[in-house]
């Protein structure tokens, strides 16, 4: 049973298409990686999913049409998108971004033990809940724009370049939190990386785009195993 | 005792200008538009307020009624009109709302006509007396009117759900809607509160300037000094720089001869120049942080 169901996704910006015709998956509760160069098309996909650009195409989400045209009714339908860059609210304070985050929930409960859970797993965020979040490093407001996601209590998380400007060693710890935070929340990812080796060994399925057309999809070992992809990115 | 009621005098004013000076930081804290037209906005709400008096209804419900009526005109033309510059470049966004400023002044005049009418008084005459100085009761409830209104402002942003949810969008809107935030409505009720501020503003100054649709034309230049020198993005700094502006206008216009009445309106300027050139950001304004 998939979560997310995407068959024939055209999207671009204006009048310009940027992806043709893309077909994609994520599994209930599972991982998956969509990879490709520069310029392929990864992050115009998720601008397209949680609702920024016109599109067209089936897709189909927890067996309901996603919605289209707004940003907000797709958060509202289950979908977290952590932009590419740092998908935080500079002026607000880290304790503020995390409550914007679960703003929109009536469980208020739920939402406190939410927050503290988010300040367990990133133990930063408690000590700087008072900072503005322009304040912290790159790799922190990576973790606080991945928290805030959370605390909508999304059924999919939709990740763009979590590695981007982080140095590797926080990279890797952050990948090494992500399939803890599947377990512990329930949660699917769609994750896109230019690091592949990284999105591949978290992911049990995985797309390749190549100039917006999907030219490789299958299980994520399948993927890291074969020999064009290795060629192309991950520089054997 | 000429001194304290010059004081007290700058304080009422710089009341009225703060009232004014709020909607307009609300406004650009929404949308990222100062909004020319804020003045202009609150004398239509003022013409509101005295057209409901004229149908019978009492002074405070008629201004209650006005407010009301101003949040829906307020997220009318955030809706209709700005909406469509938000995104474009911030002088597009300051044209059209000069364009509206000039739109709404025809359209007061085109429904309440040019010649001065007289607003009913809001609070009773007469003053509160303590020891030996007085305090009329305009002046004490105009002060005490903006300080309930600072009060719930401060609430709203920092206690409730909904302030967080304005703070967010006026922040980043693109990046609030990702977390579910319905944007659009949000930025729509800002500019209606920021217009229900106004016309709170209009309200208290029409008893004593009568009303014609020019009559915040000046409150509109000291609000707008007062916003900037605050730094415009400080609901708190607007205020206190409201009465500071009040105050050493008053002042000066009394006691340095060669400012007199006629000269008083530049004090406010001159400071604005003067802070801007030390402290960009206003006197409270932030900074933003950035870590790269």
């Amino acid at each position: 049973m998939n979560l997310l169901e995407v068959t024939g996704l055209t999207t671009g910006y204006g009048s310009s298409t940027v992806v043709h015709g893309v077909d994609l998956h994520v599994a209930a509760h599972g991982v998956t990686a969509l990879l490709g160069a520069n310029g392929a098309g990864k992050t115009t996909v998720l601008r397209a999913l949680s609702g920024f650009l016109r599109r067209q195409g089936q897709l189909v989400f927890d067996g309901h049409p996603l919605p289209s045209g707004s940003p907000s009714r797709v958060a509202r339908a289950g979908i977290a998108h952590v932009p590419q860059g740092r998908g935080t609210l500079r002026q607000l304070t880290v304790r503020e971004n995390l409550a914007v985050g679960g703003l929109l929930r009536r469980d208020r409960e739920g939402v406190a033990q939410d927050m503290a859970h988010c300040e367990d797993l990133f133990p930063v965020l408690r000590a700087r809940r008072g900072s503005q979040a322009g304040e912290l490093s790159g790799g922190e407001q990576q973790m606080l724009a991945i928290g805030r996601a959370f605390m909508s209590r999304p059924k999919l998380l939709l990740l763009d370049e979590p590695s981007l400007g982080l140095a590797p060693r926080i990279t890797q710890e952050l990948f090494e939190m992500l399939p803890r935070l599947r377990q512990d929340w329930g949660l699917a990812v769609l994750v896109v990386e230019q690091n592949a080796n990284l999105a591949l060994a978290i992911a049990d399925h995985a797309v390749v785009l190549e100039a917006g057309q999907v030219v490789l999809a299958g299980p994520a070992p399948d993927i890291a195993g074969h020999d064009d992809v290795r060629r192309a990115y991950l520089g054997d | 005792m000429l001194l304290f009621y010059q004081v007290l005098d700058g304080l009422v004013s710089g009341s009225i200008y703060a009232a004014l000076a709020l909607a307009i930081v609300l406004a650009y804290r929404a949308t990222g538009v100062i909004n020319f037209a804020q003045g202009q906005m609150a004398v239509f709400s003022a013409y509101l307020a005295w057209s409901l008096t004229t149908i019978g209804l009492p002074v405070w419900l008629a201004i209650a009624g006005a407010l009301l009526l101003s949040v829906v005109v307020g997220a009318f033309l955030e809706r209709v009109v700005m909406r469509r510059f938000e995104s474009a470049e911030p002088l597009v966004g300051i044209v059209v709302s000069i364009g509206l400023f000039i739109s709404v002044n025809g359209l007061v005049s085109l429904i309440w006509g040019t010649s001065l009418t007289q607003f009913p008084a809001v609070f009773p005459a007469g003053s509160i007396e303590l020891g030996d100085v007085g305090i009329t009761y305009v002046a004490l409830g105009t002060v005490v009117v903006l300080l309930l209104v600072i009060a719930a402002l401060q609430l709203l942003f920092m206690r409730t759900r909904l302030g967080l949810g304005f703070r967010a969008v006026a922040v980043n809107p693109e990046s609030s809607s990702l977390s579910g935030l319905p944007v659009g409505l949000l930025l729509m009720t800002g500019w209606g509160l920021a217009a229900a501020l106004g016309a709170l503003a209009g309200t208290l100054v029409a008893p004593a300037l009568y009303l014609q649709p020019g009559m915040m034309d000046m409150v509109l230049i000291y609000a707008l000094a007062a916003a900037v020198l605050g730094g415009l993005d400080s609901p708190f700094g607007a205020v206190v720089a409201a009465w500071l502006i009040g105050v050493v206008e008053n002042l000066a216009g009394t006691f340095i001869p060669a400012i007199g009445n006629d000269l008083k309106i530049a004090v406010p300027l001159v400071l604005m120049c003067l802070v801007l050139f030390f402290r960009p950001q206003g006197l409270f304004g932030r900074v933003e942080v950035e870590r790269v």
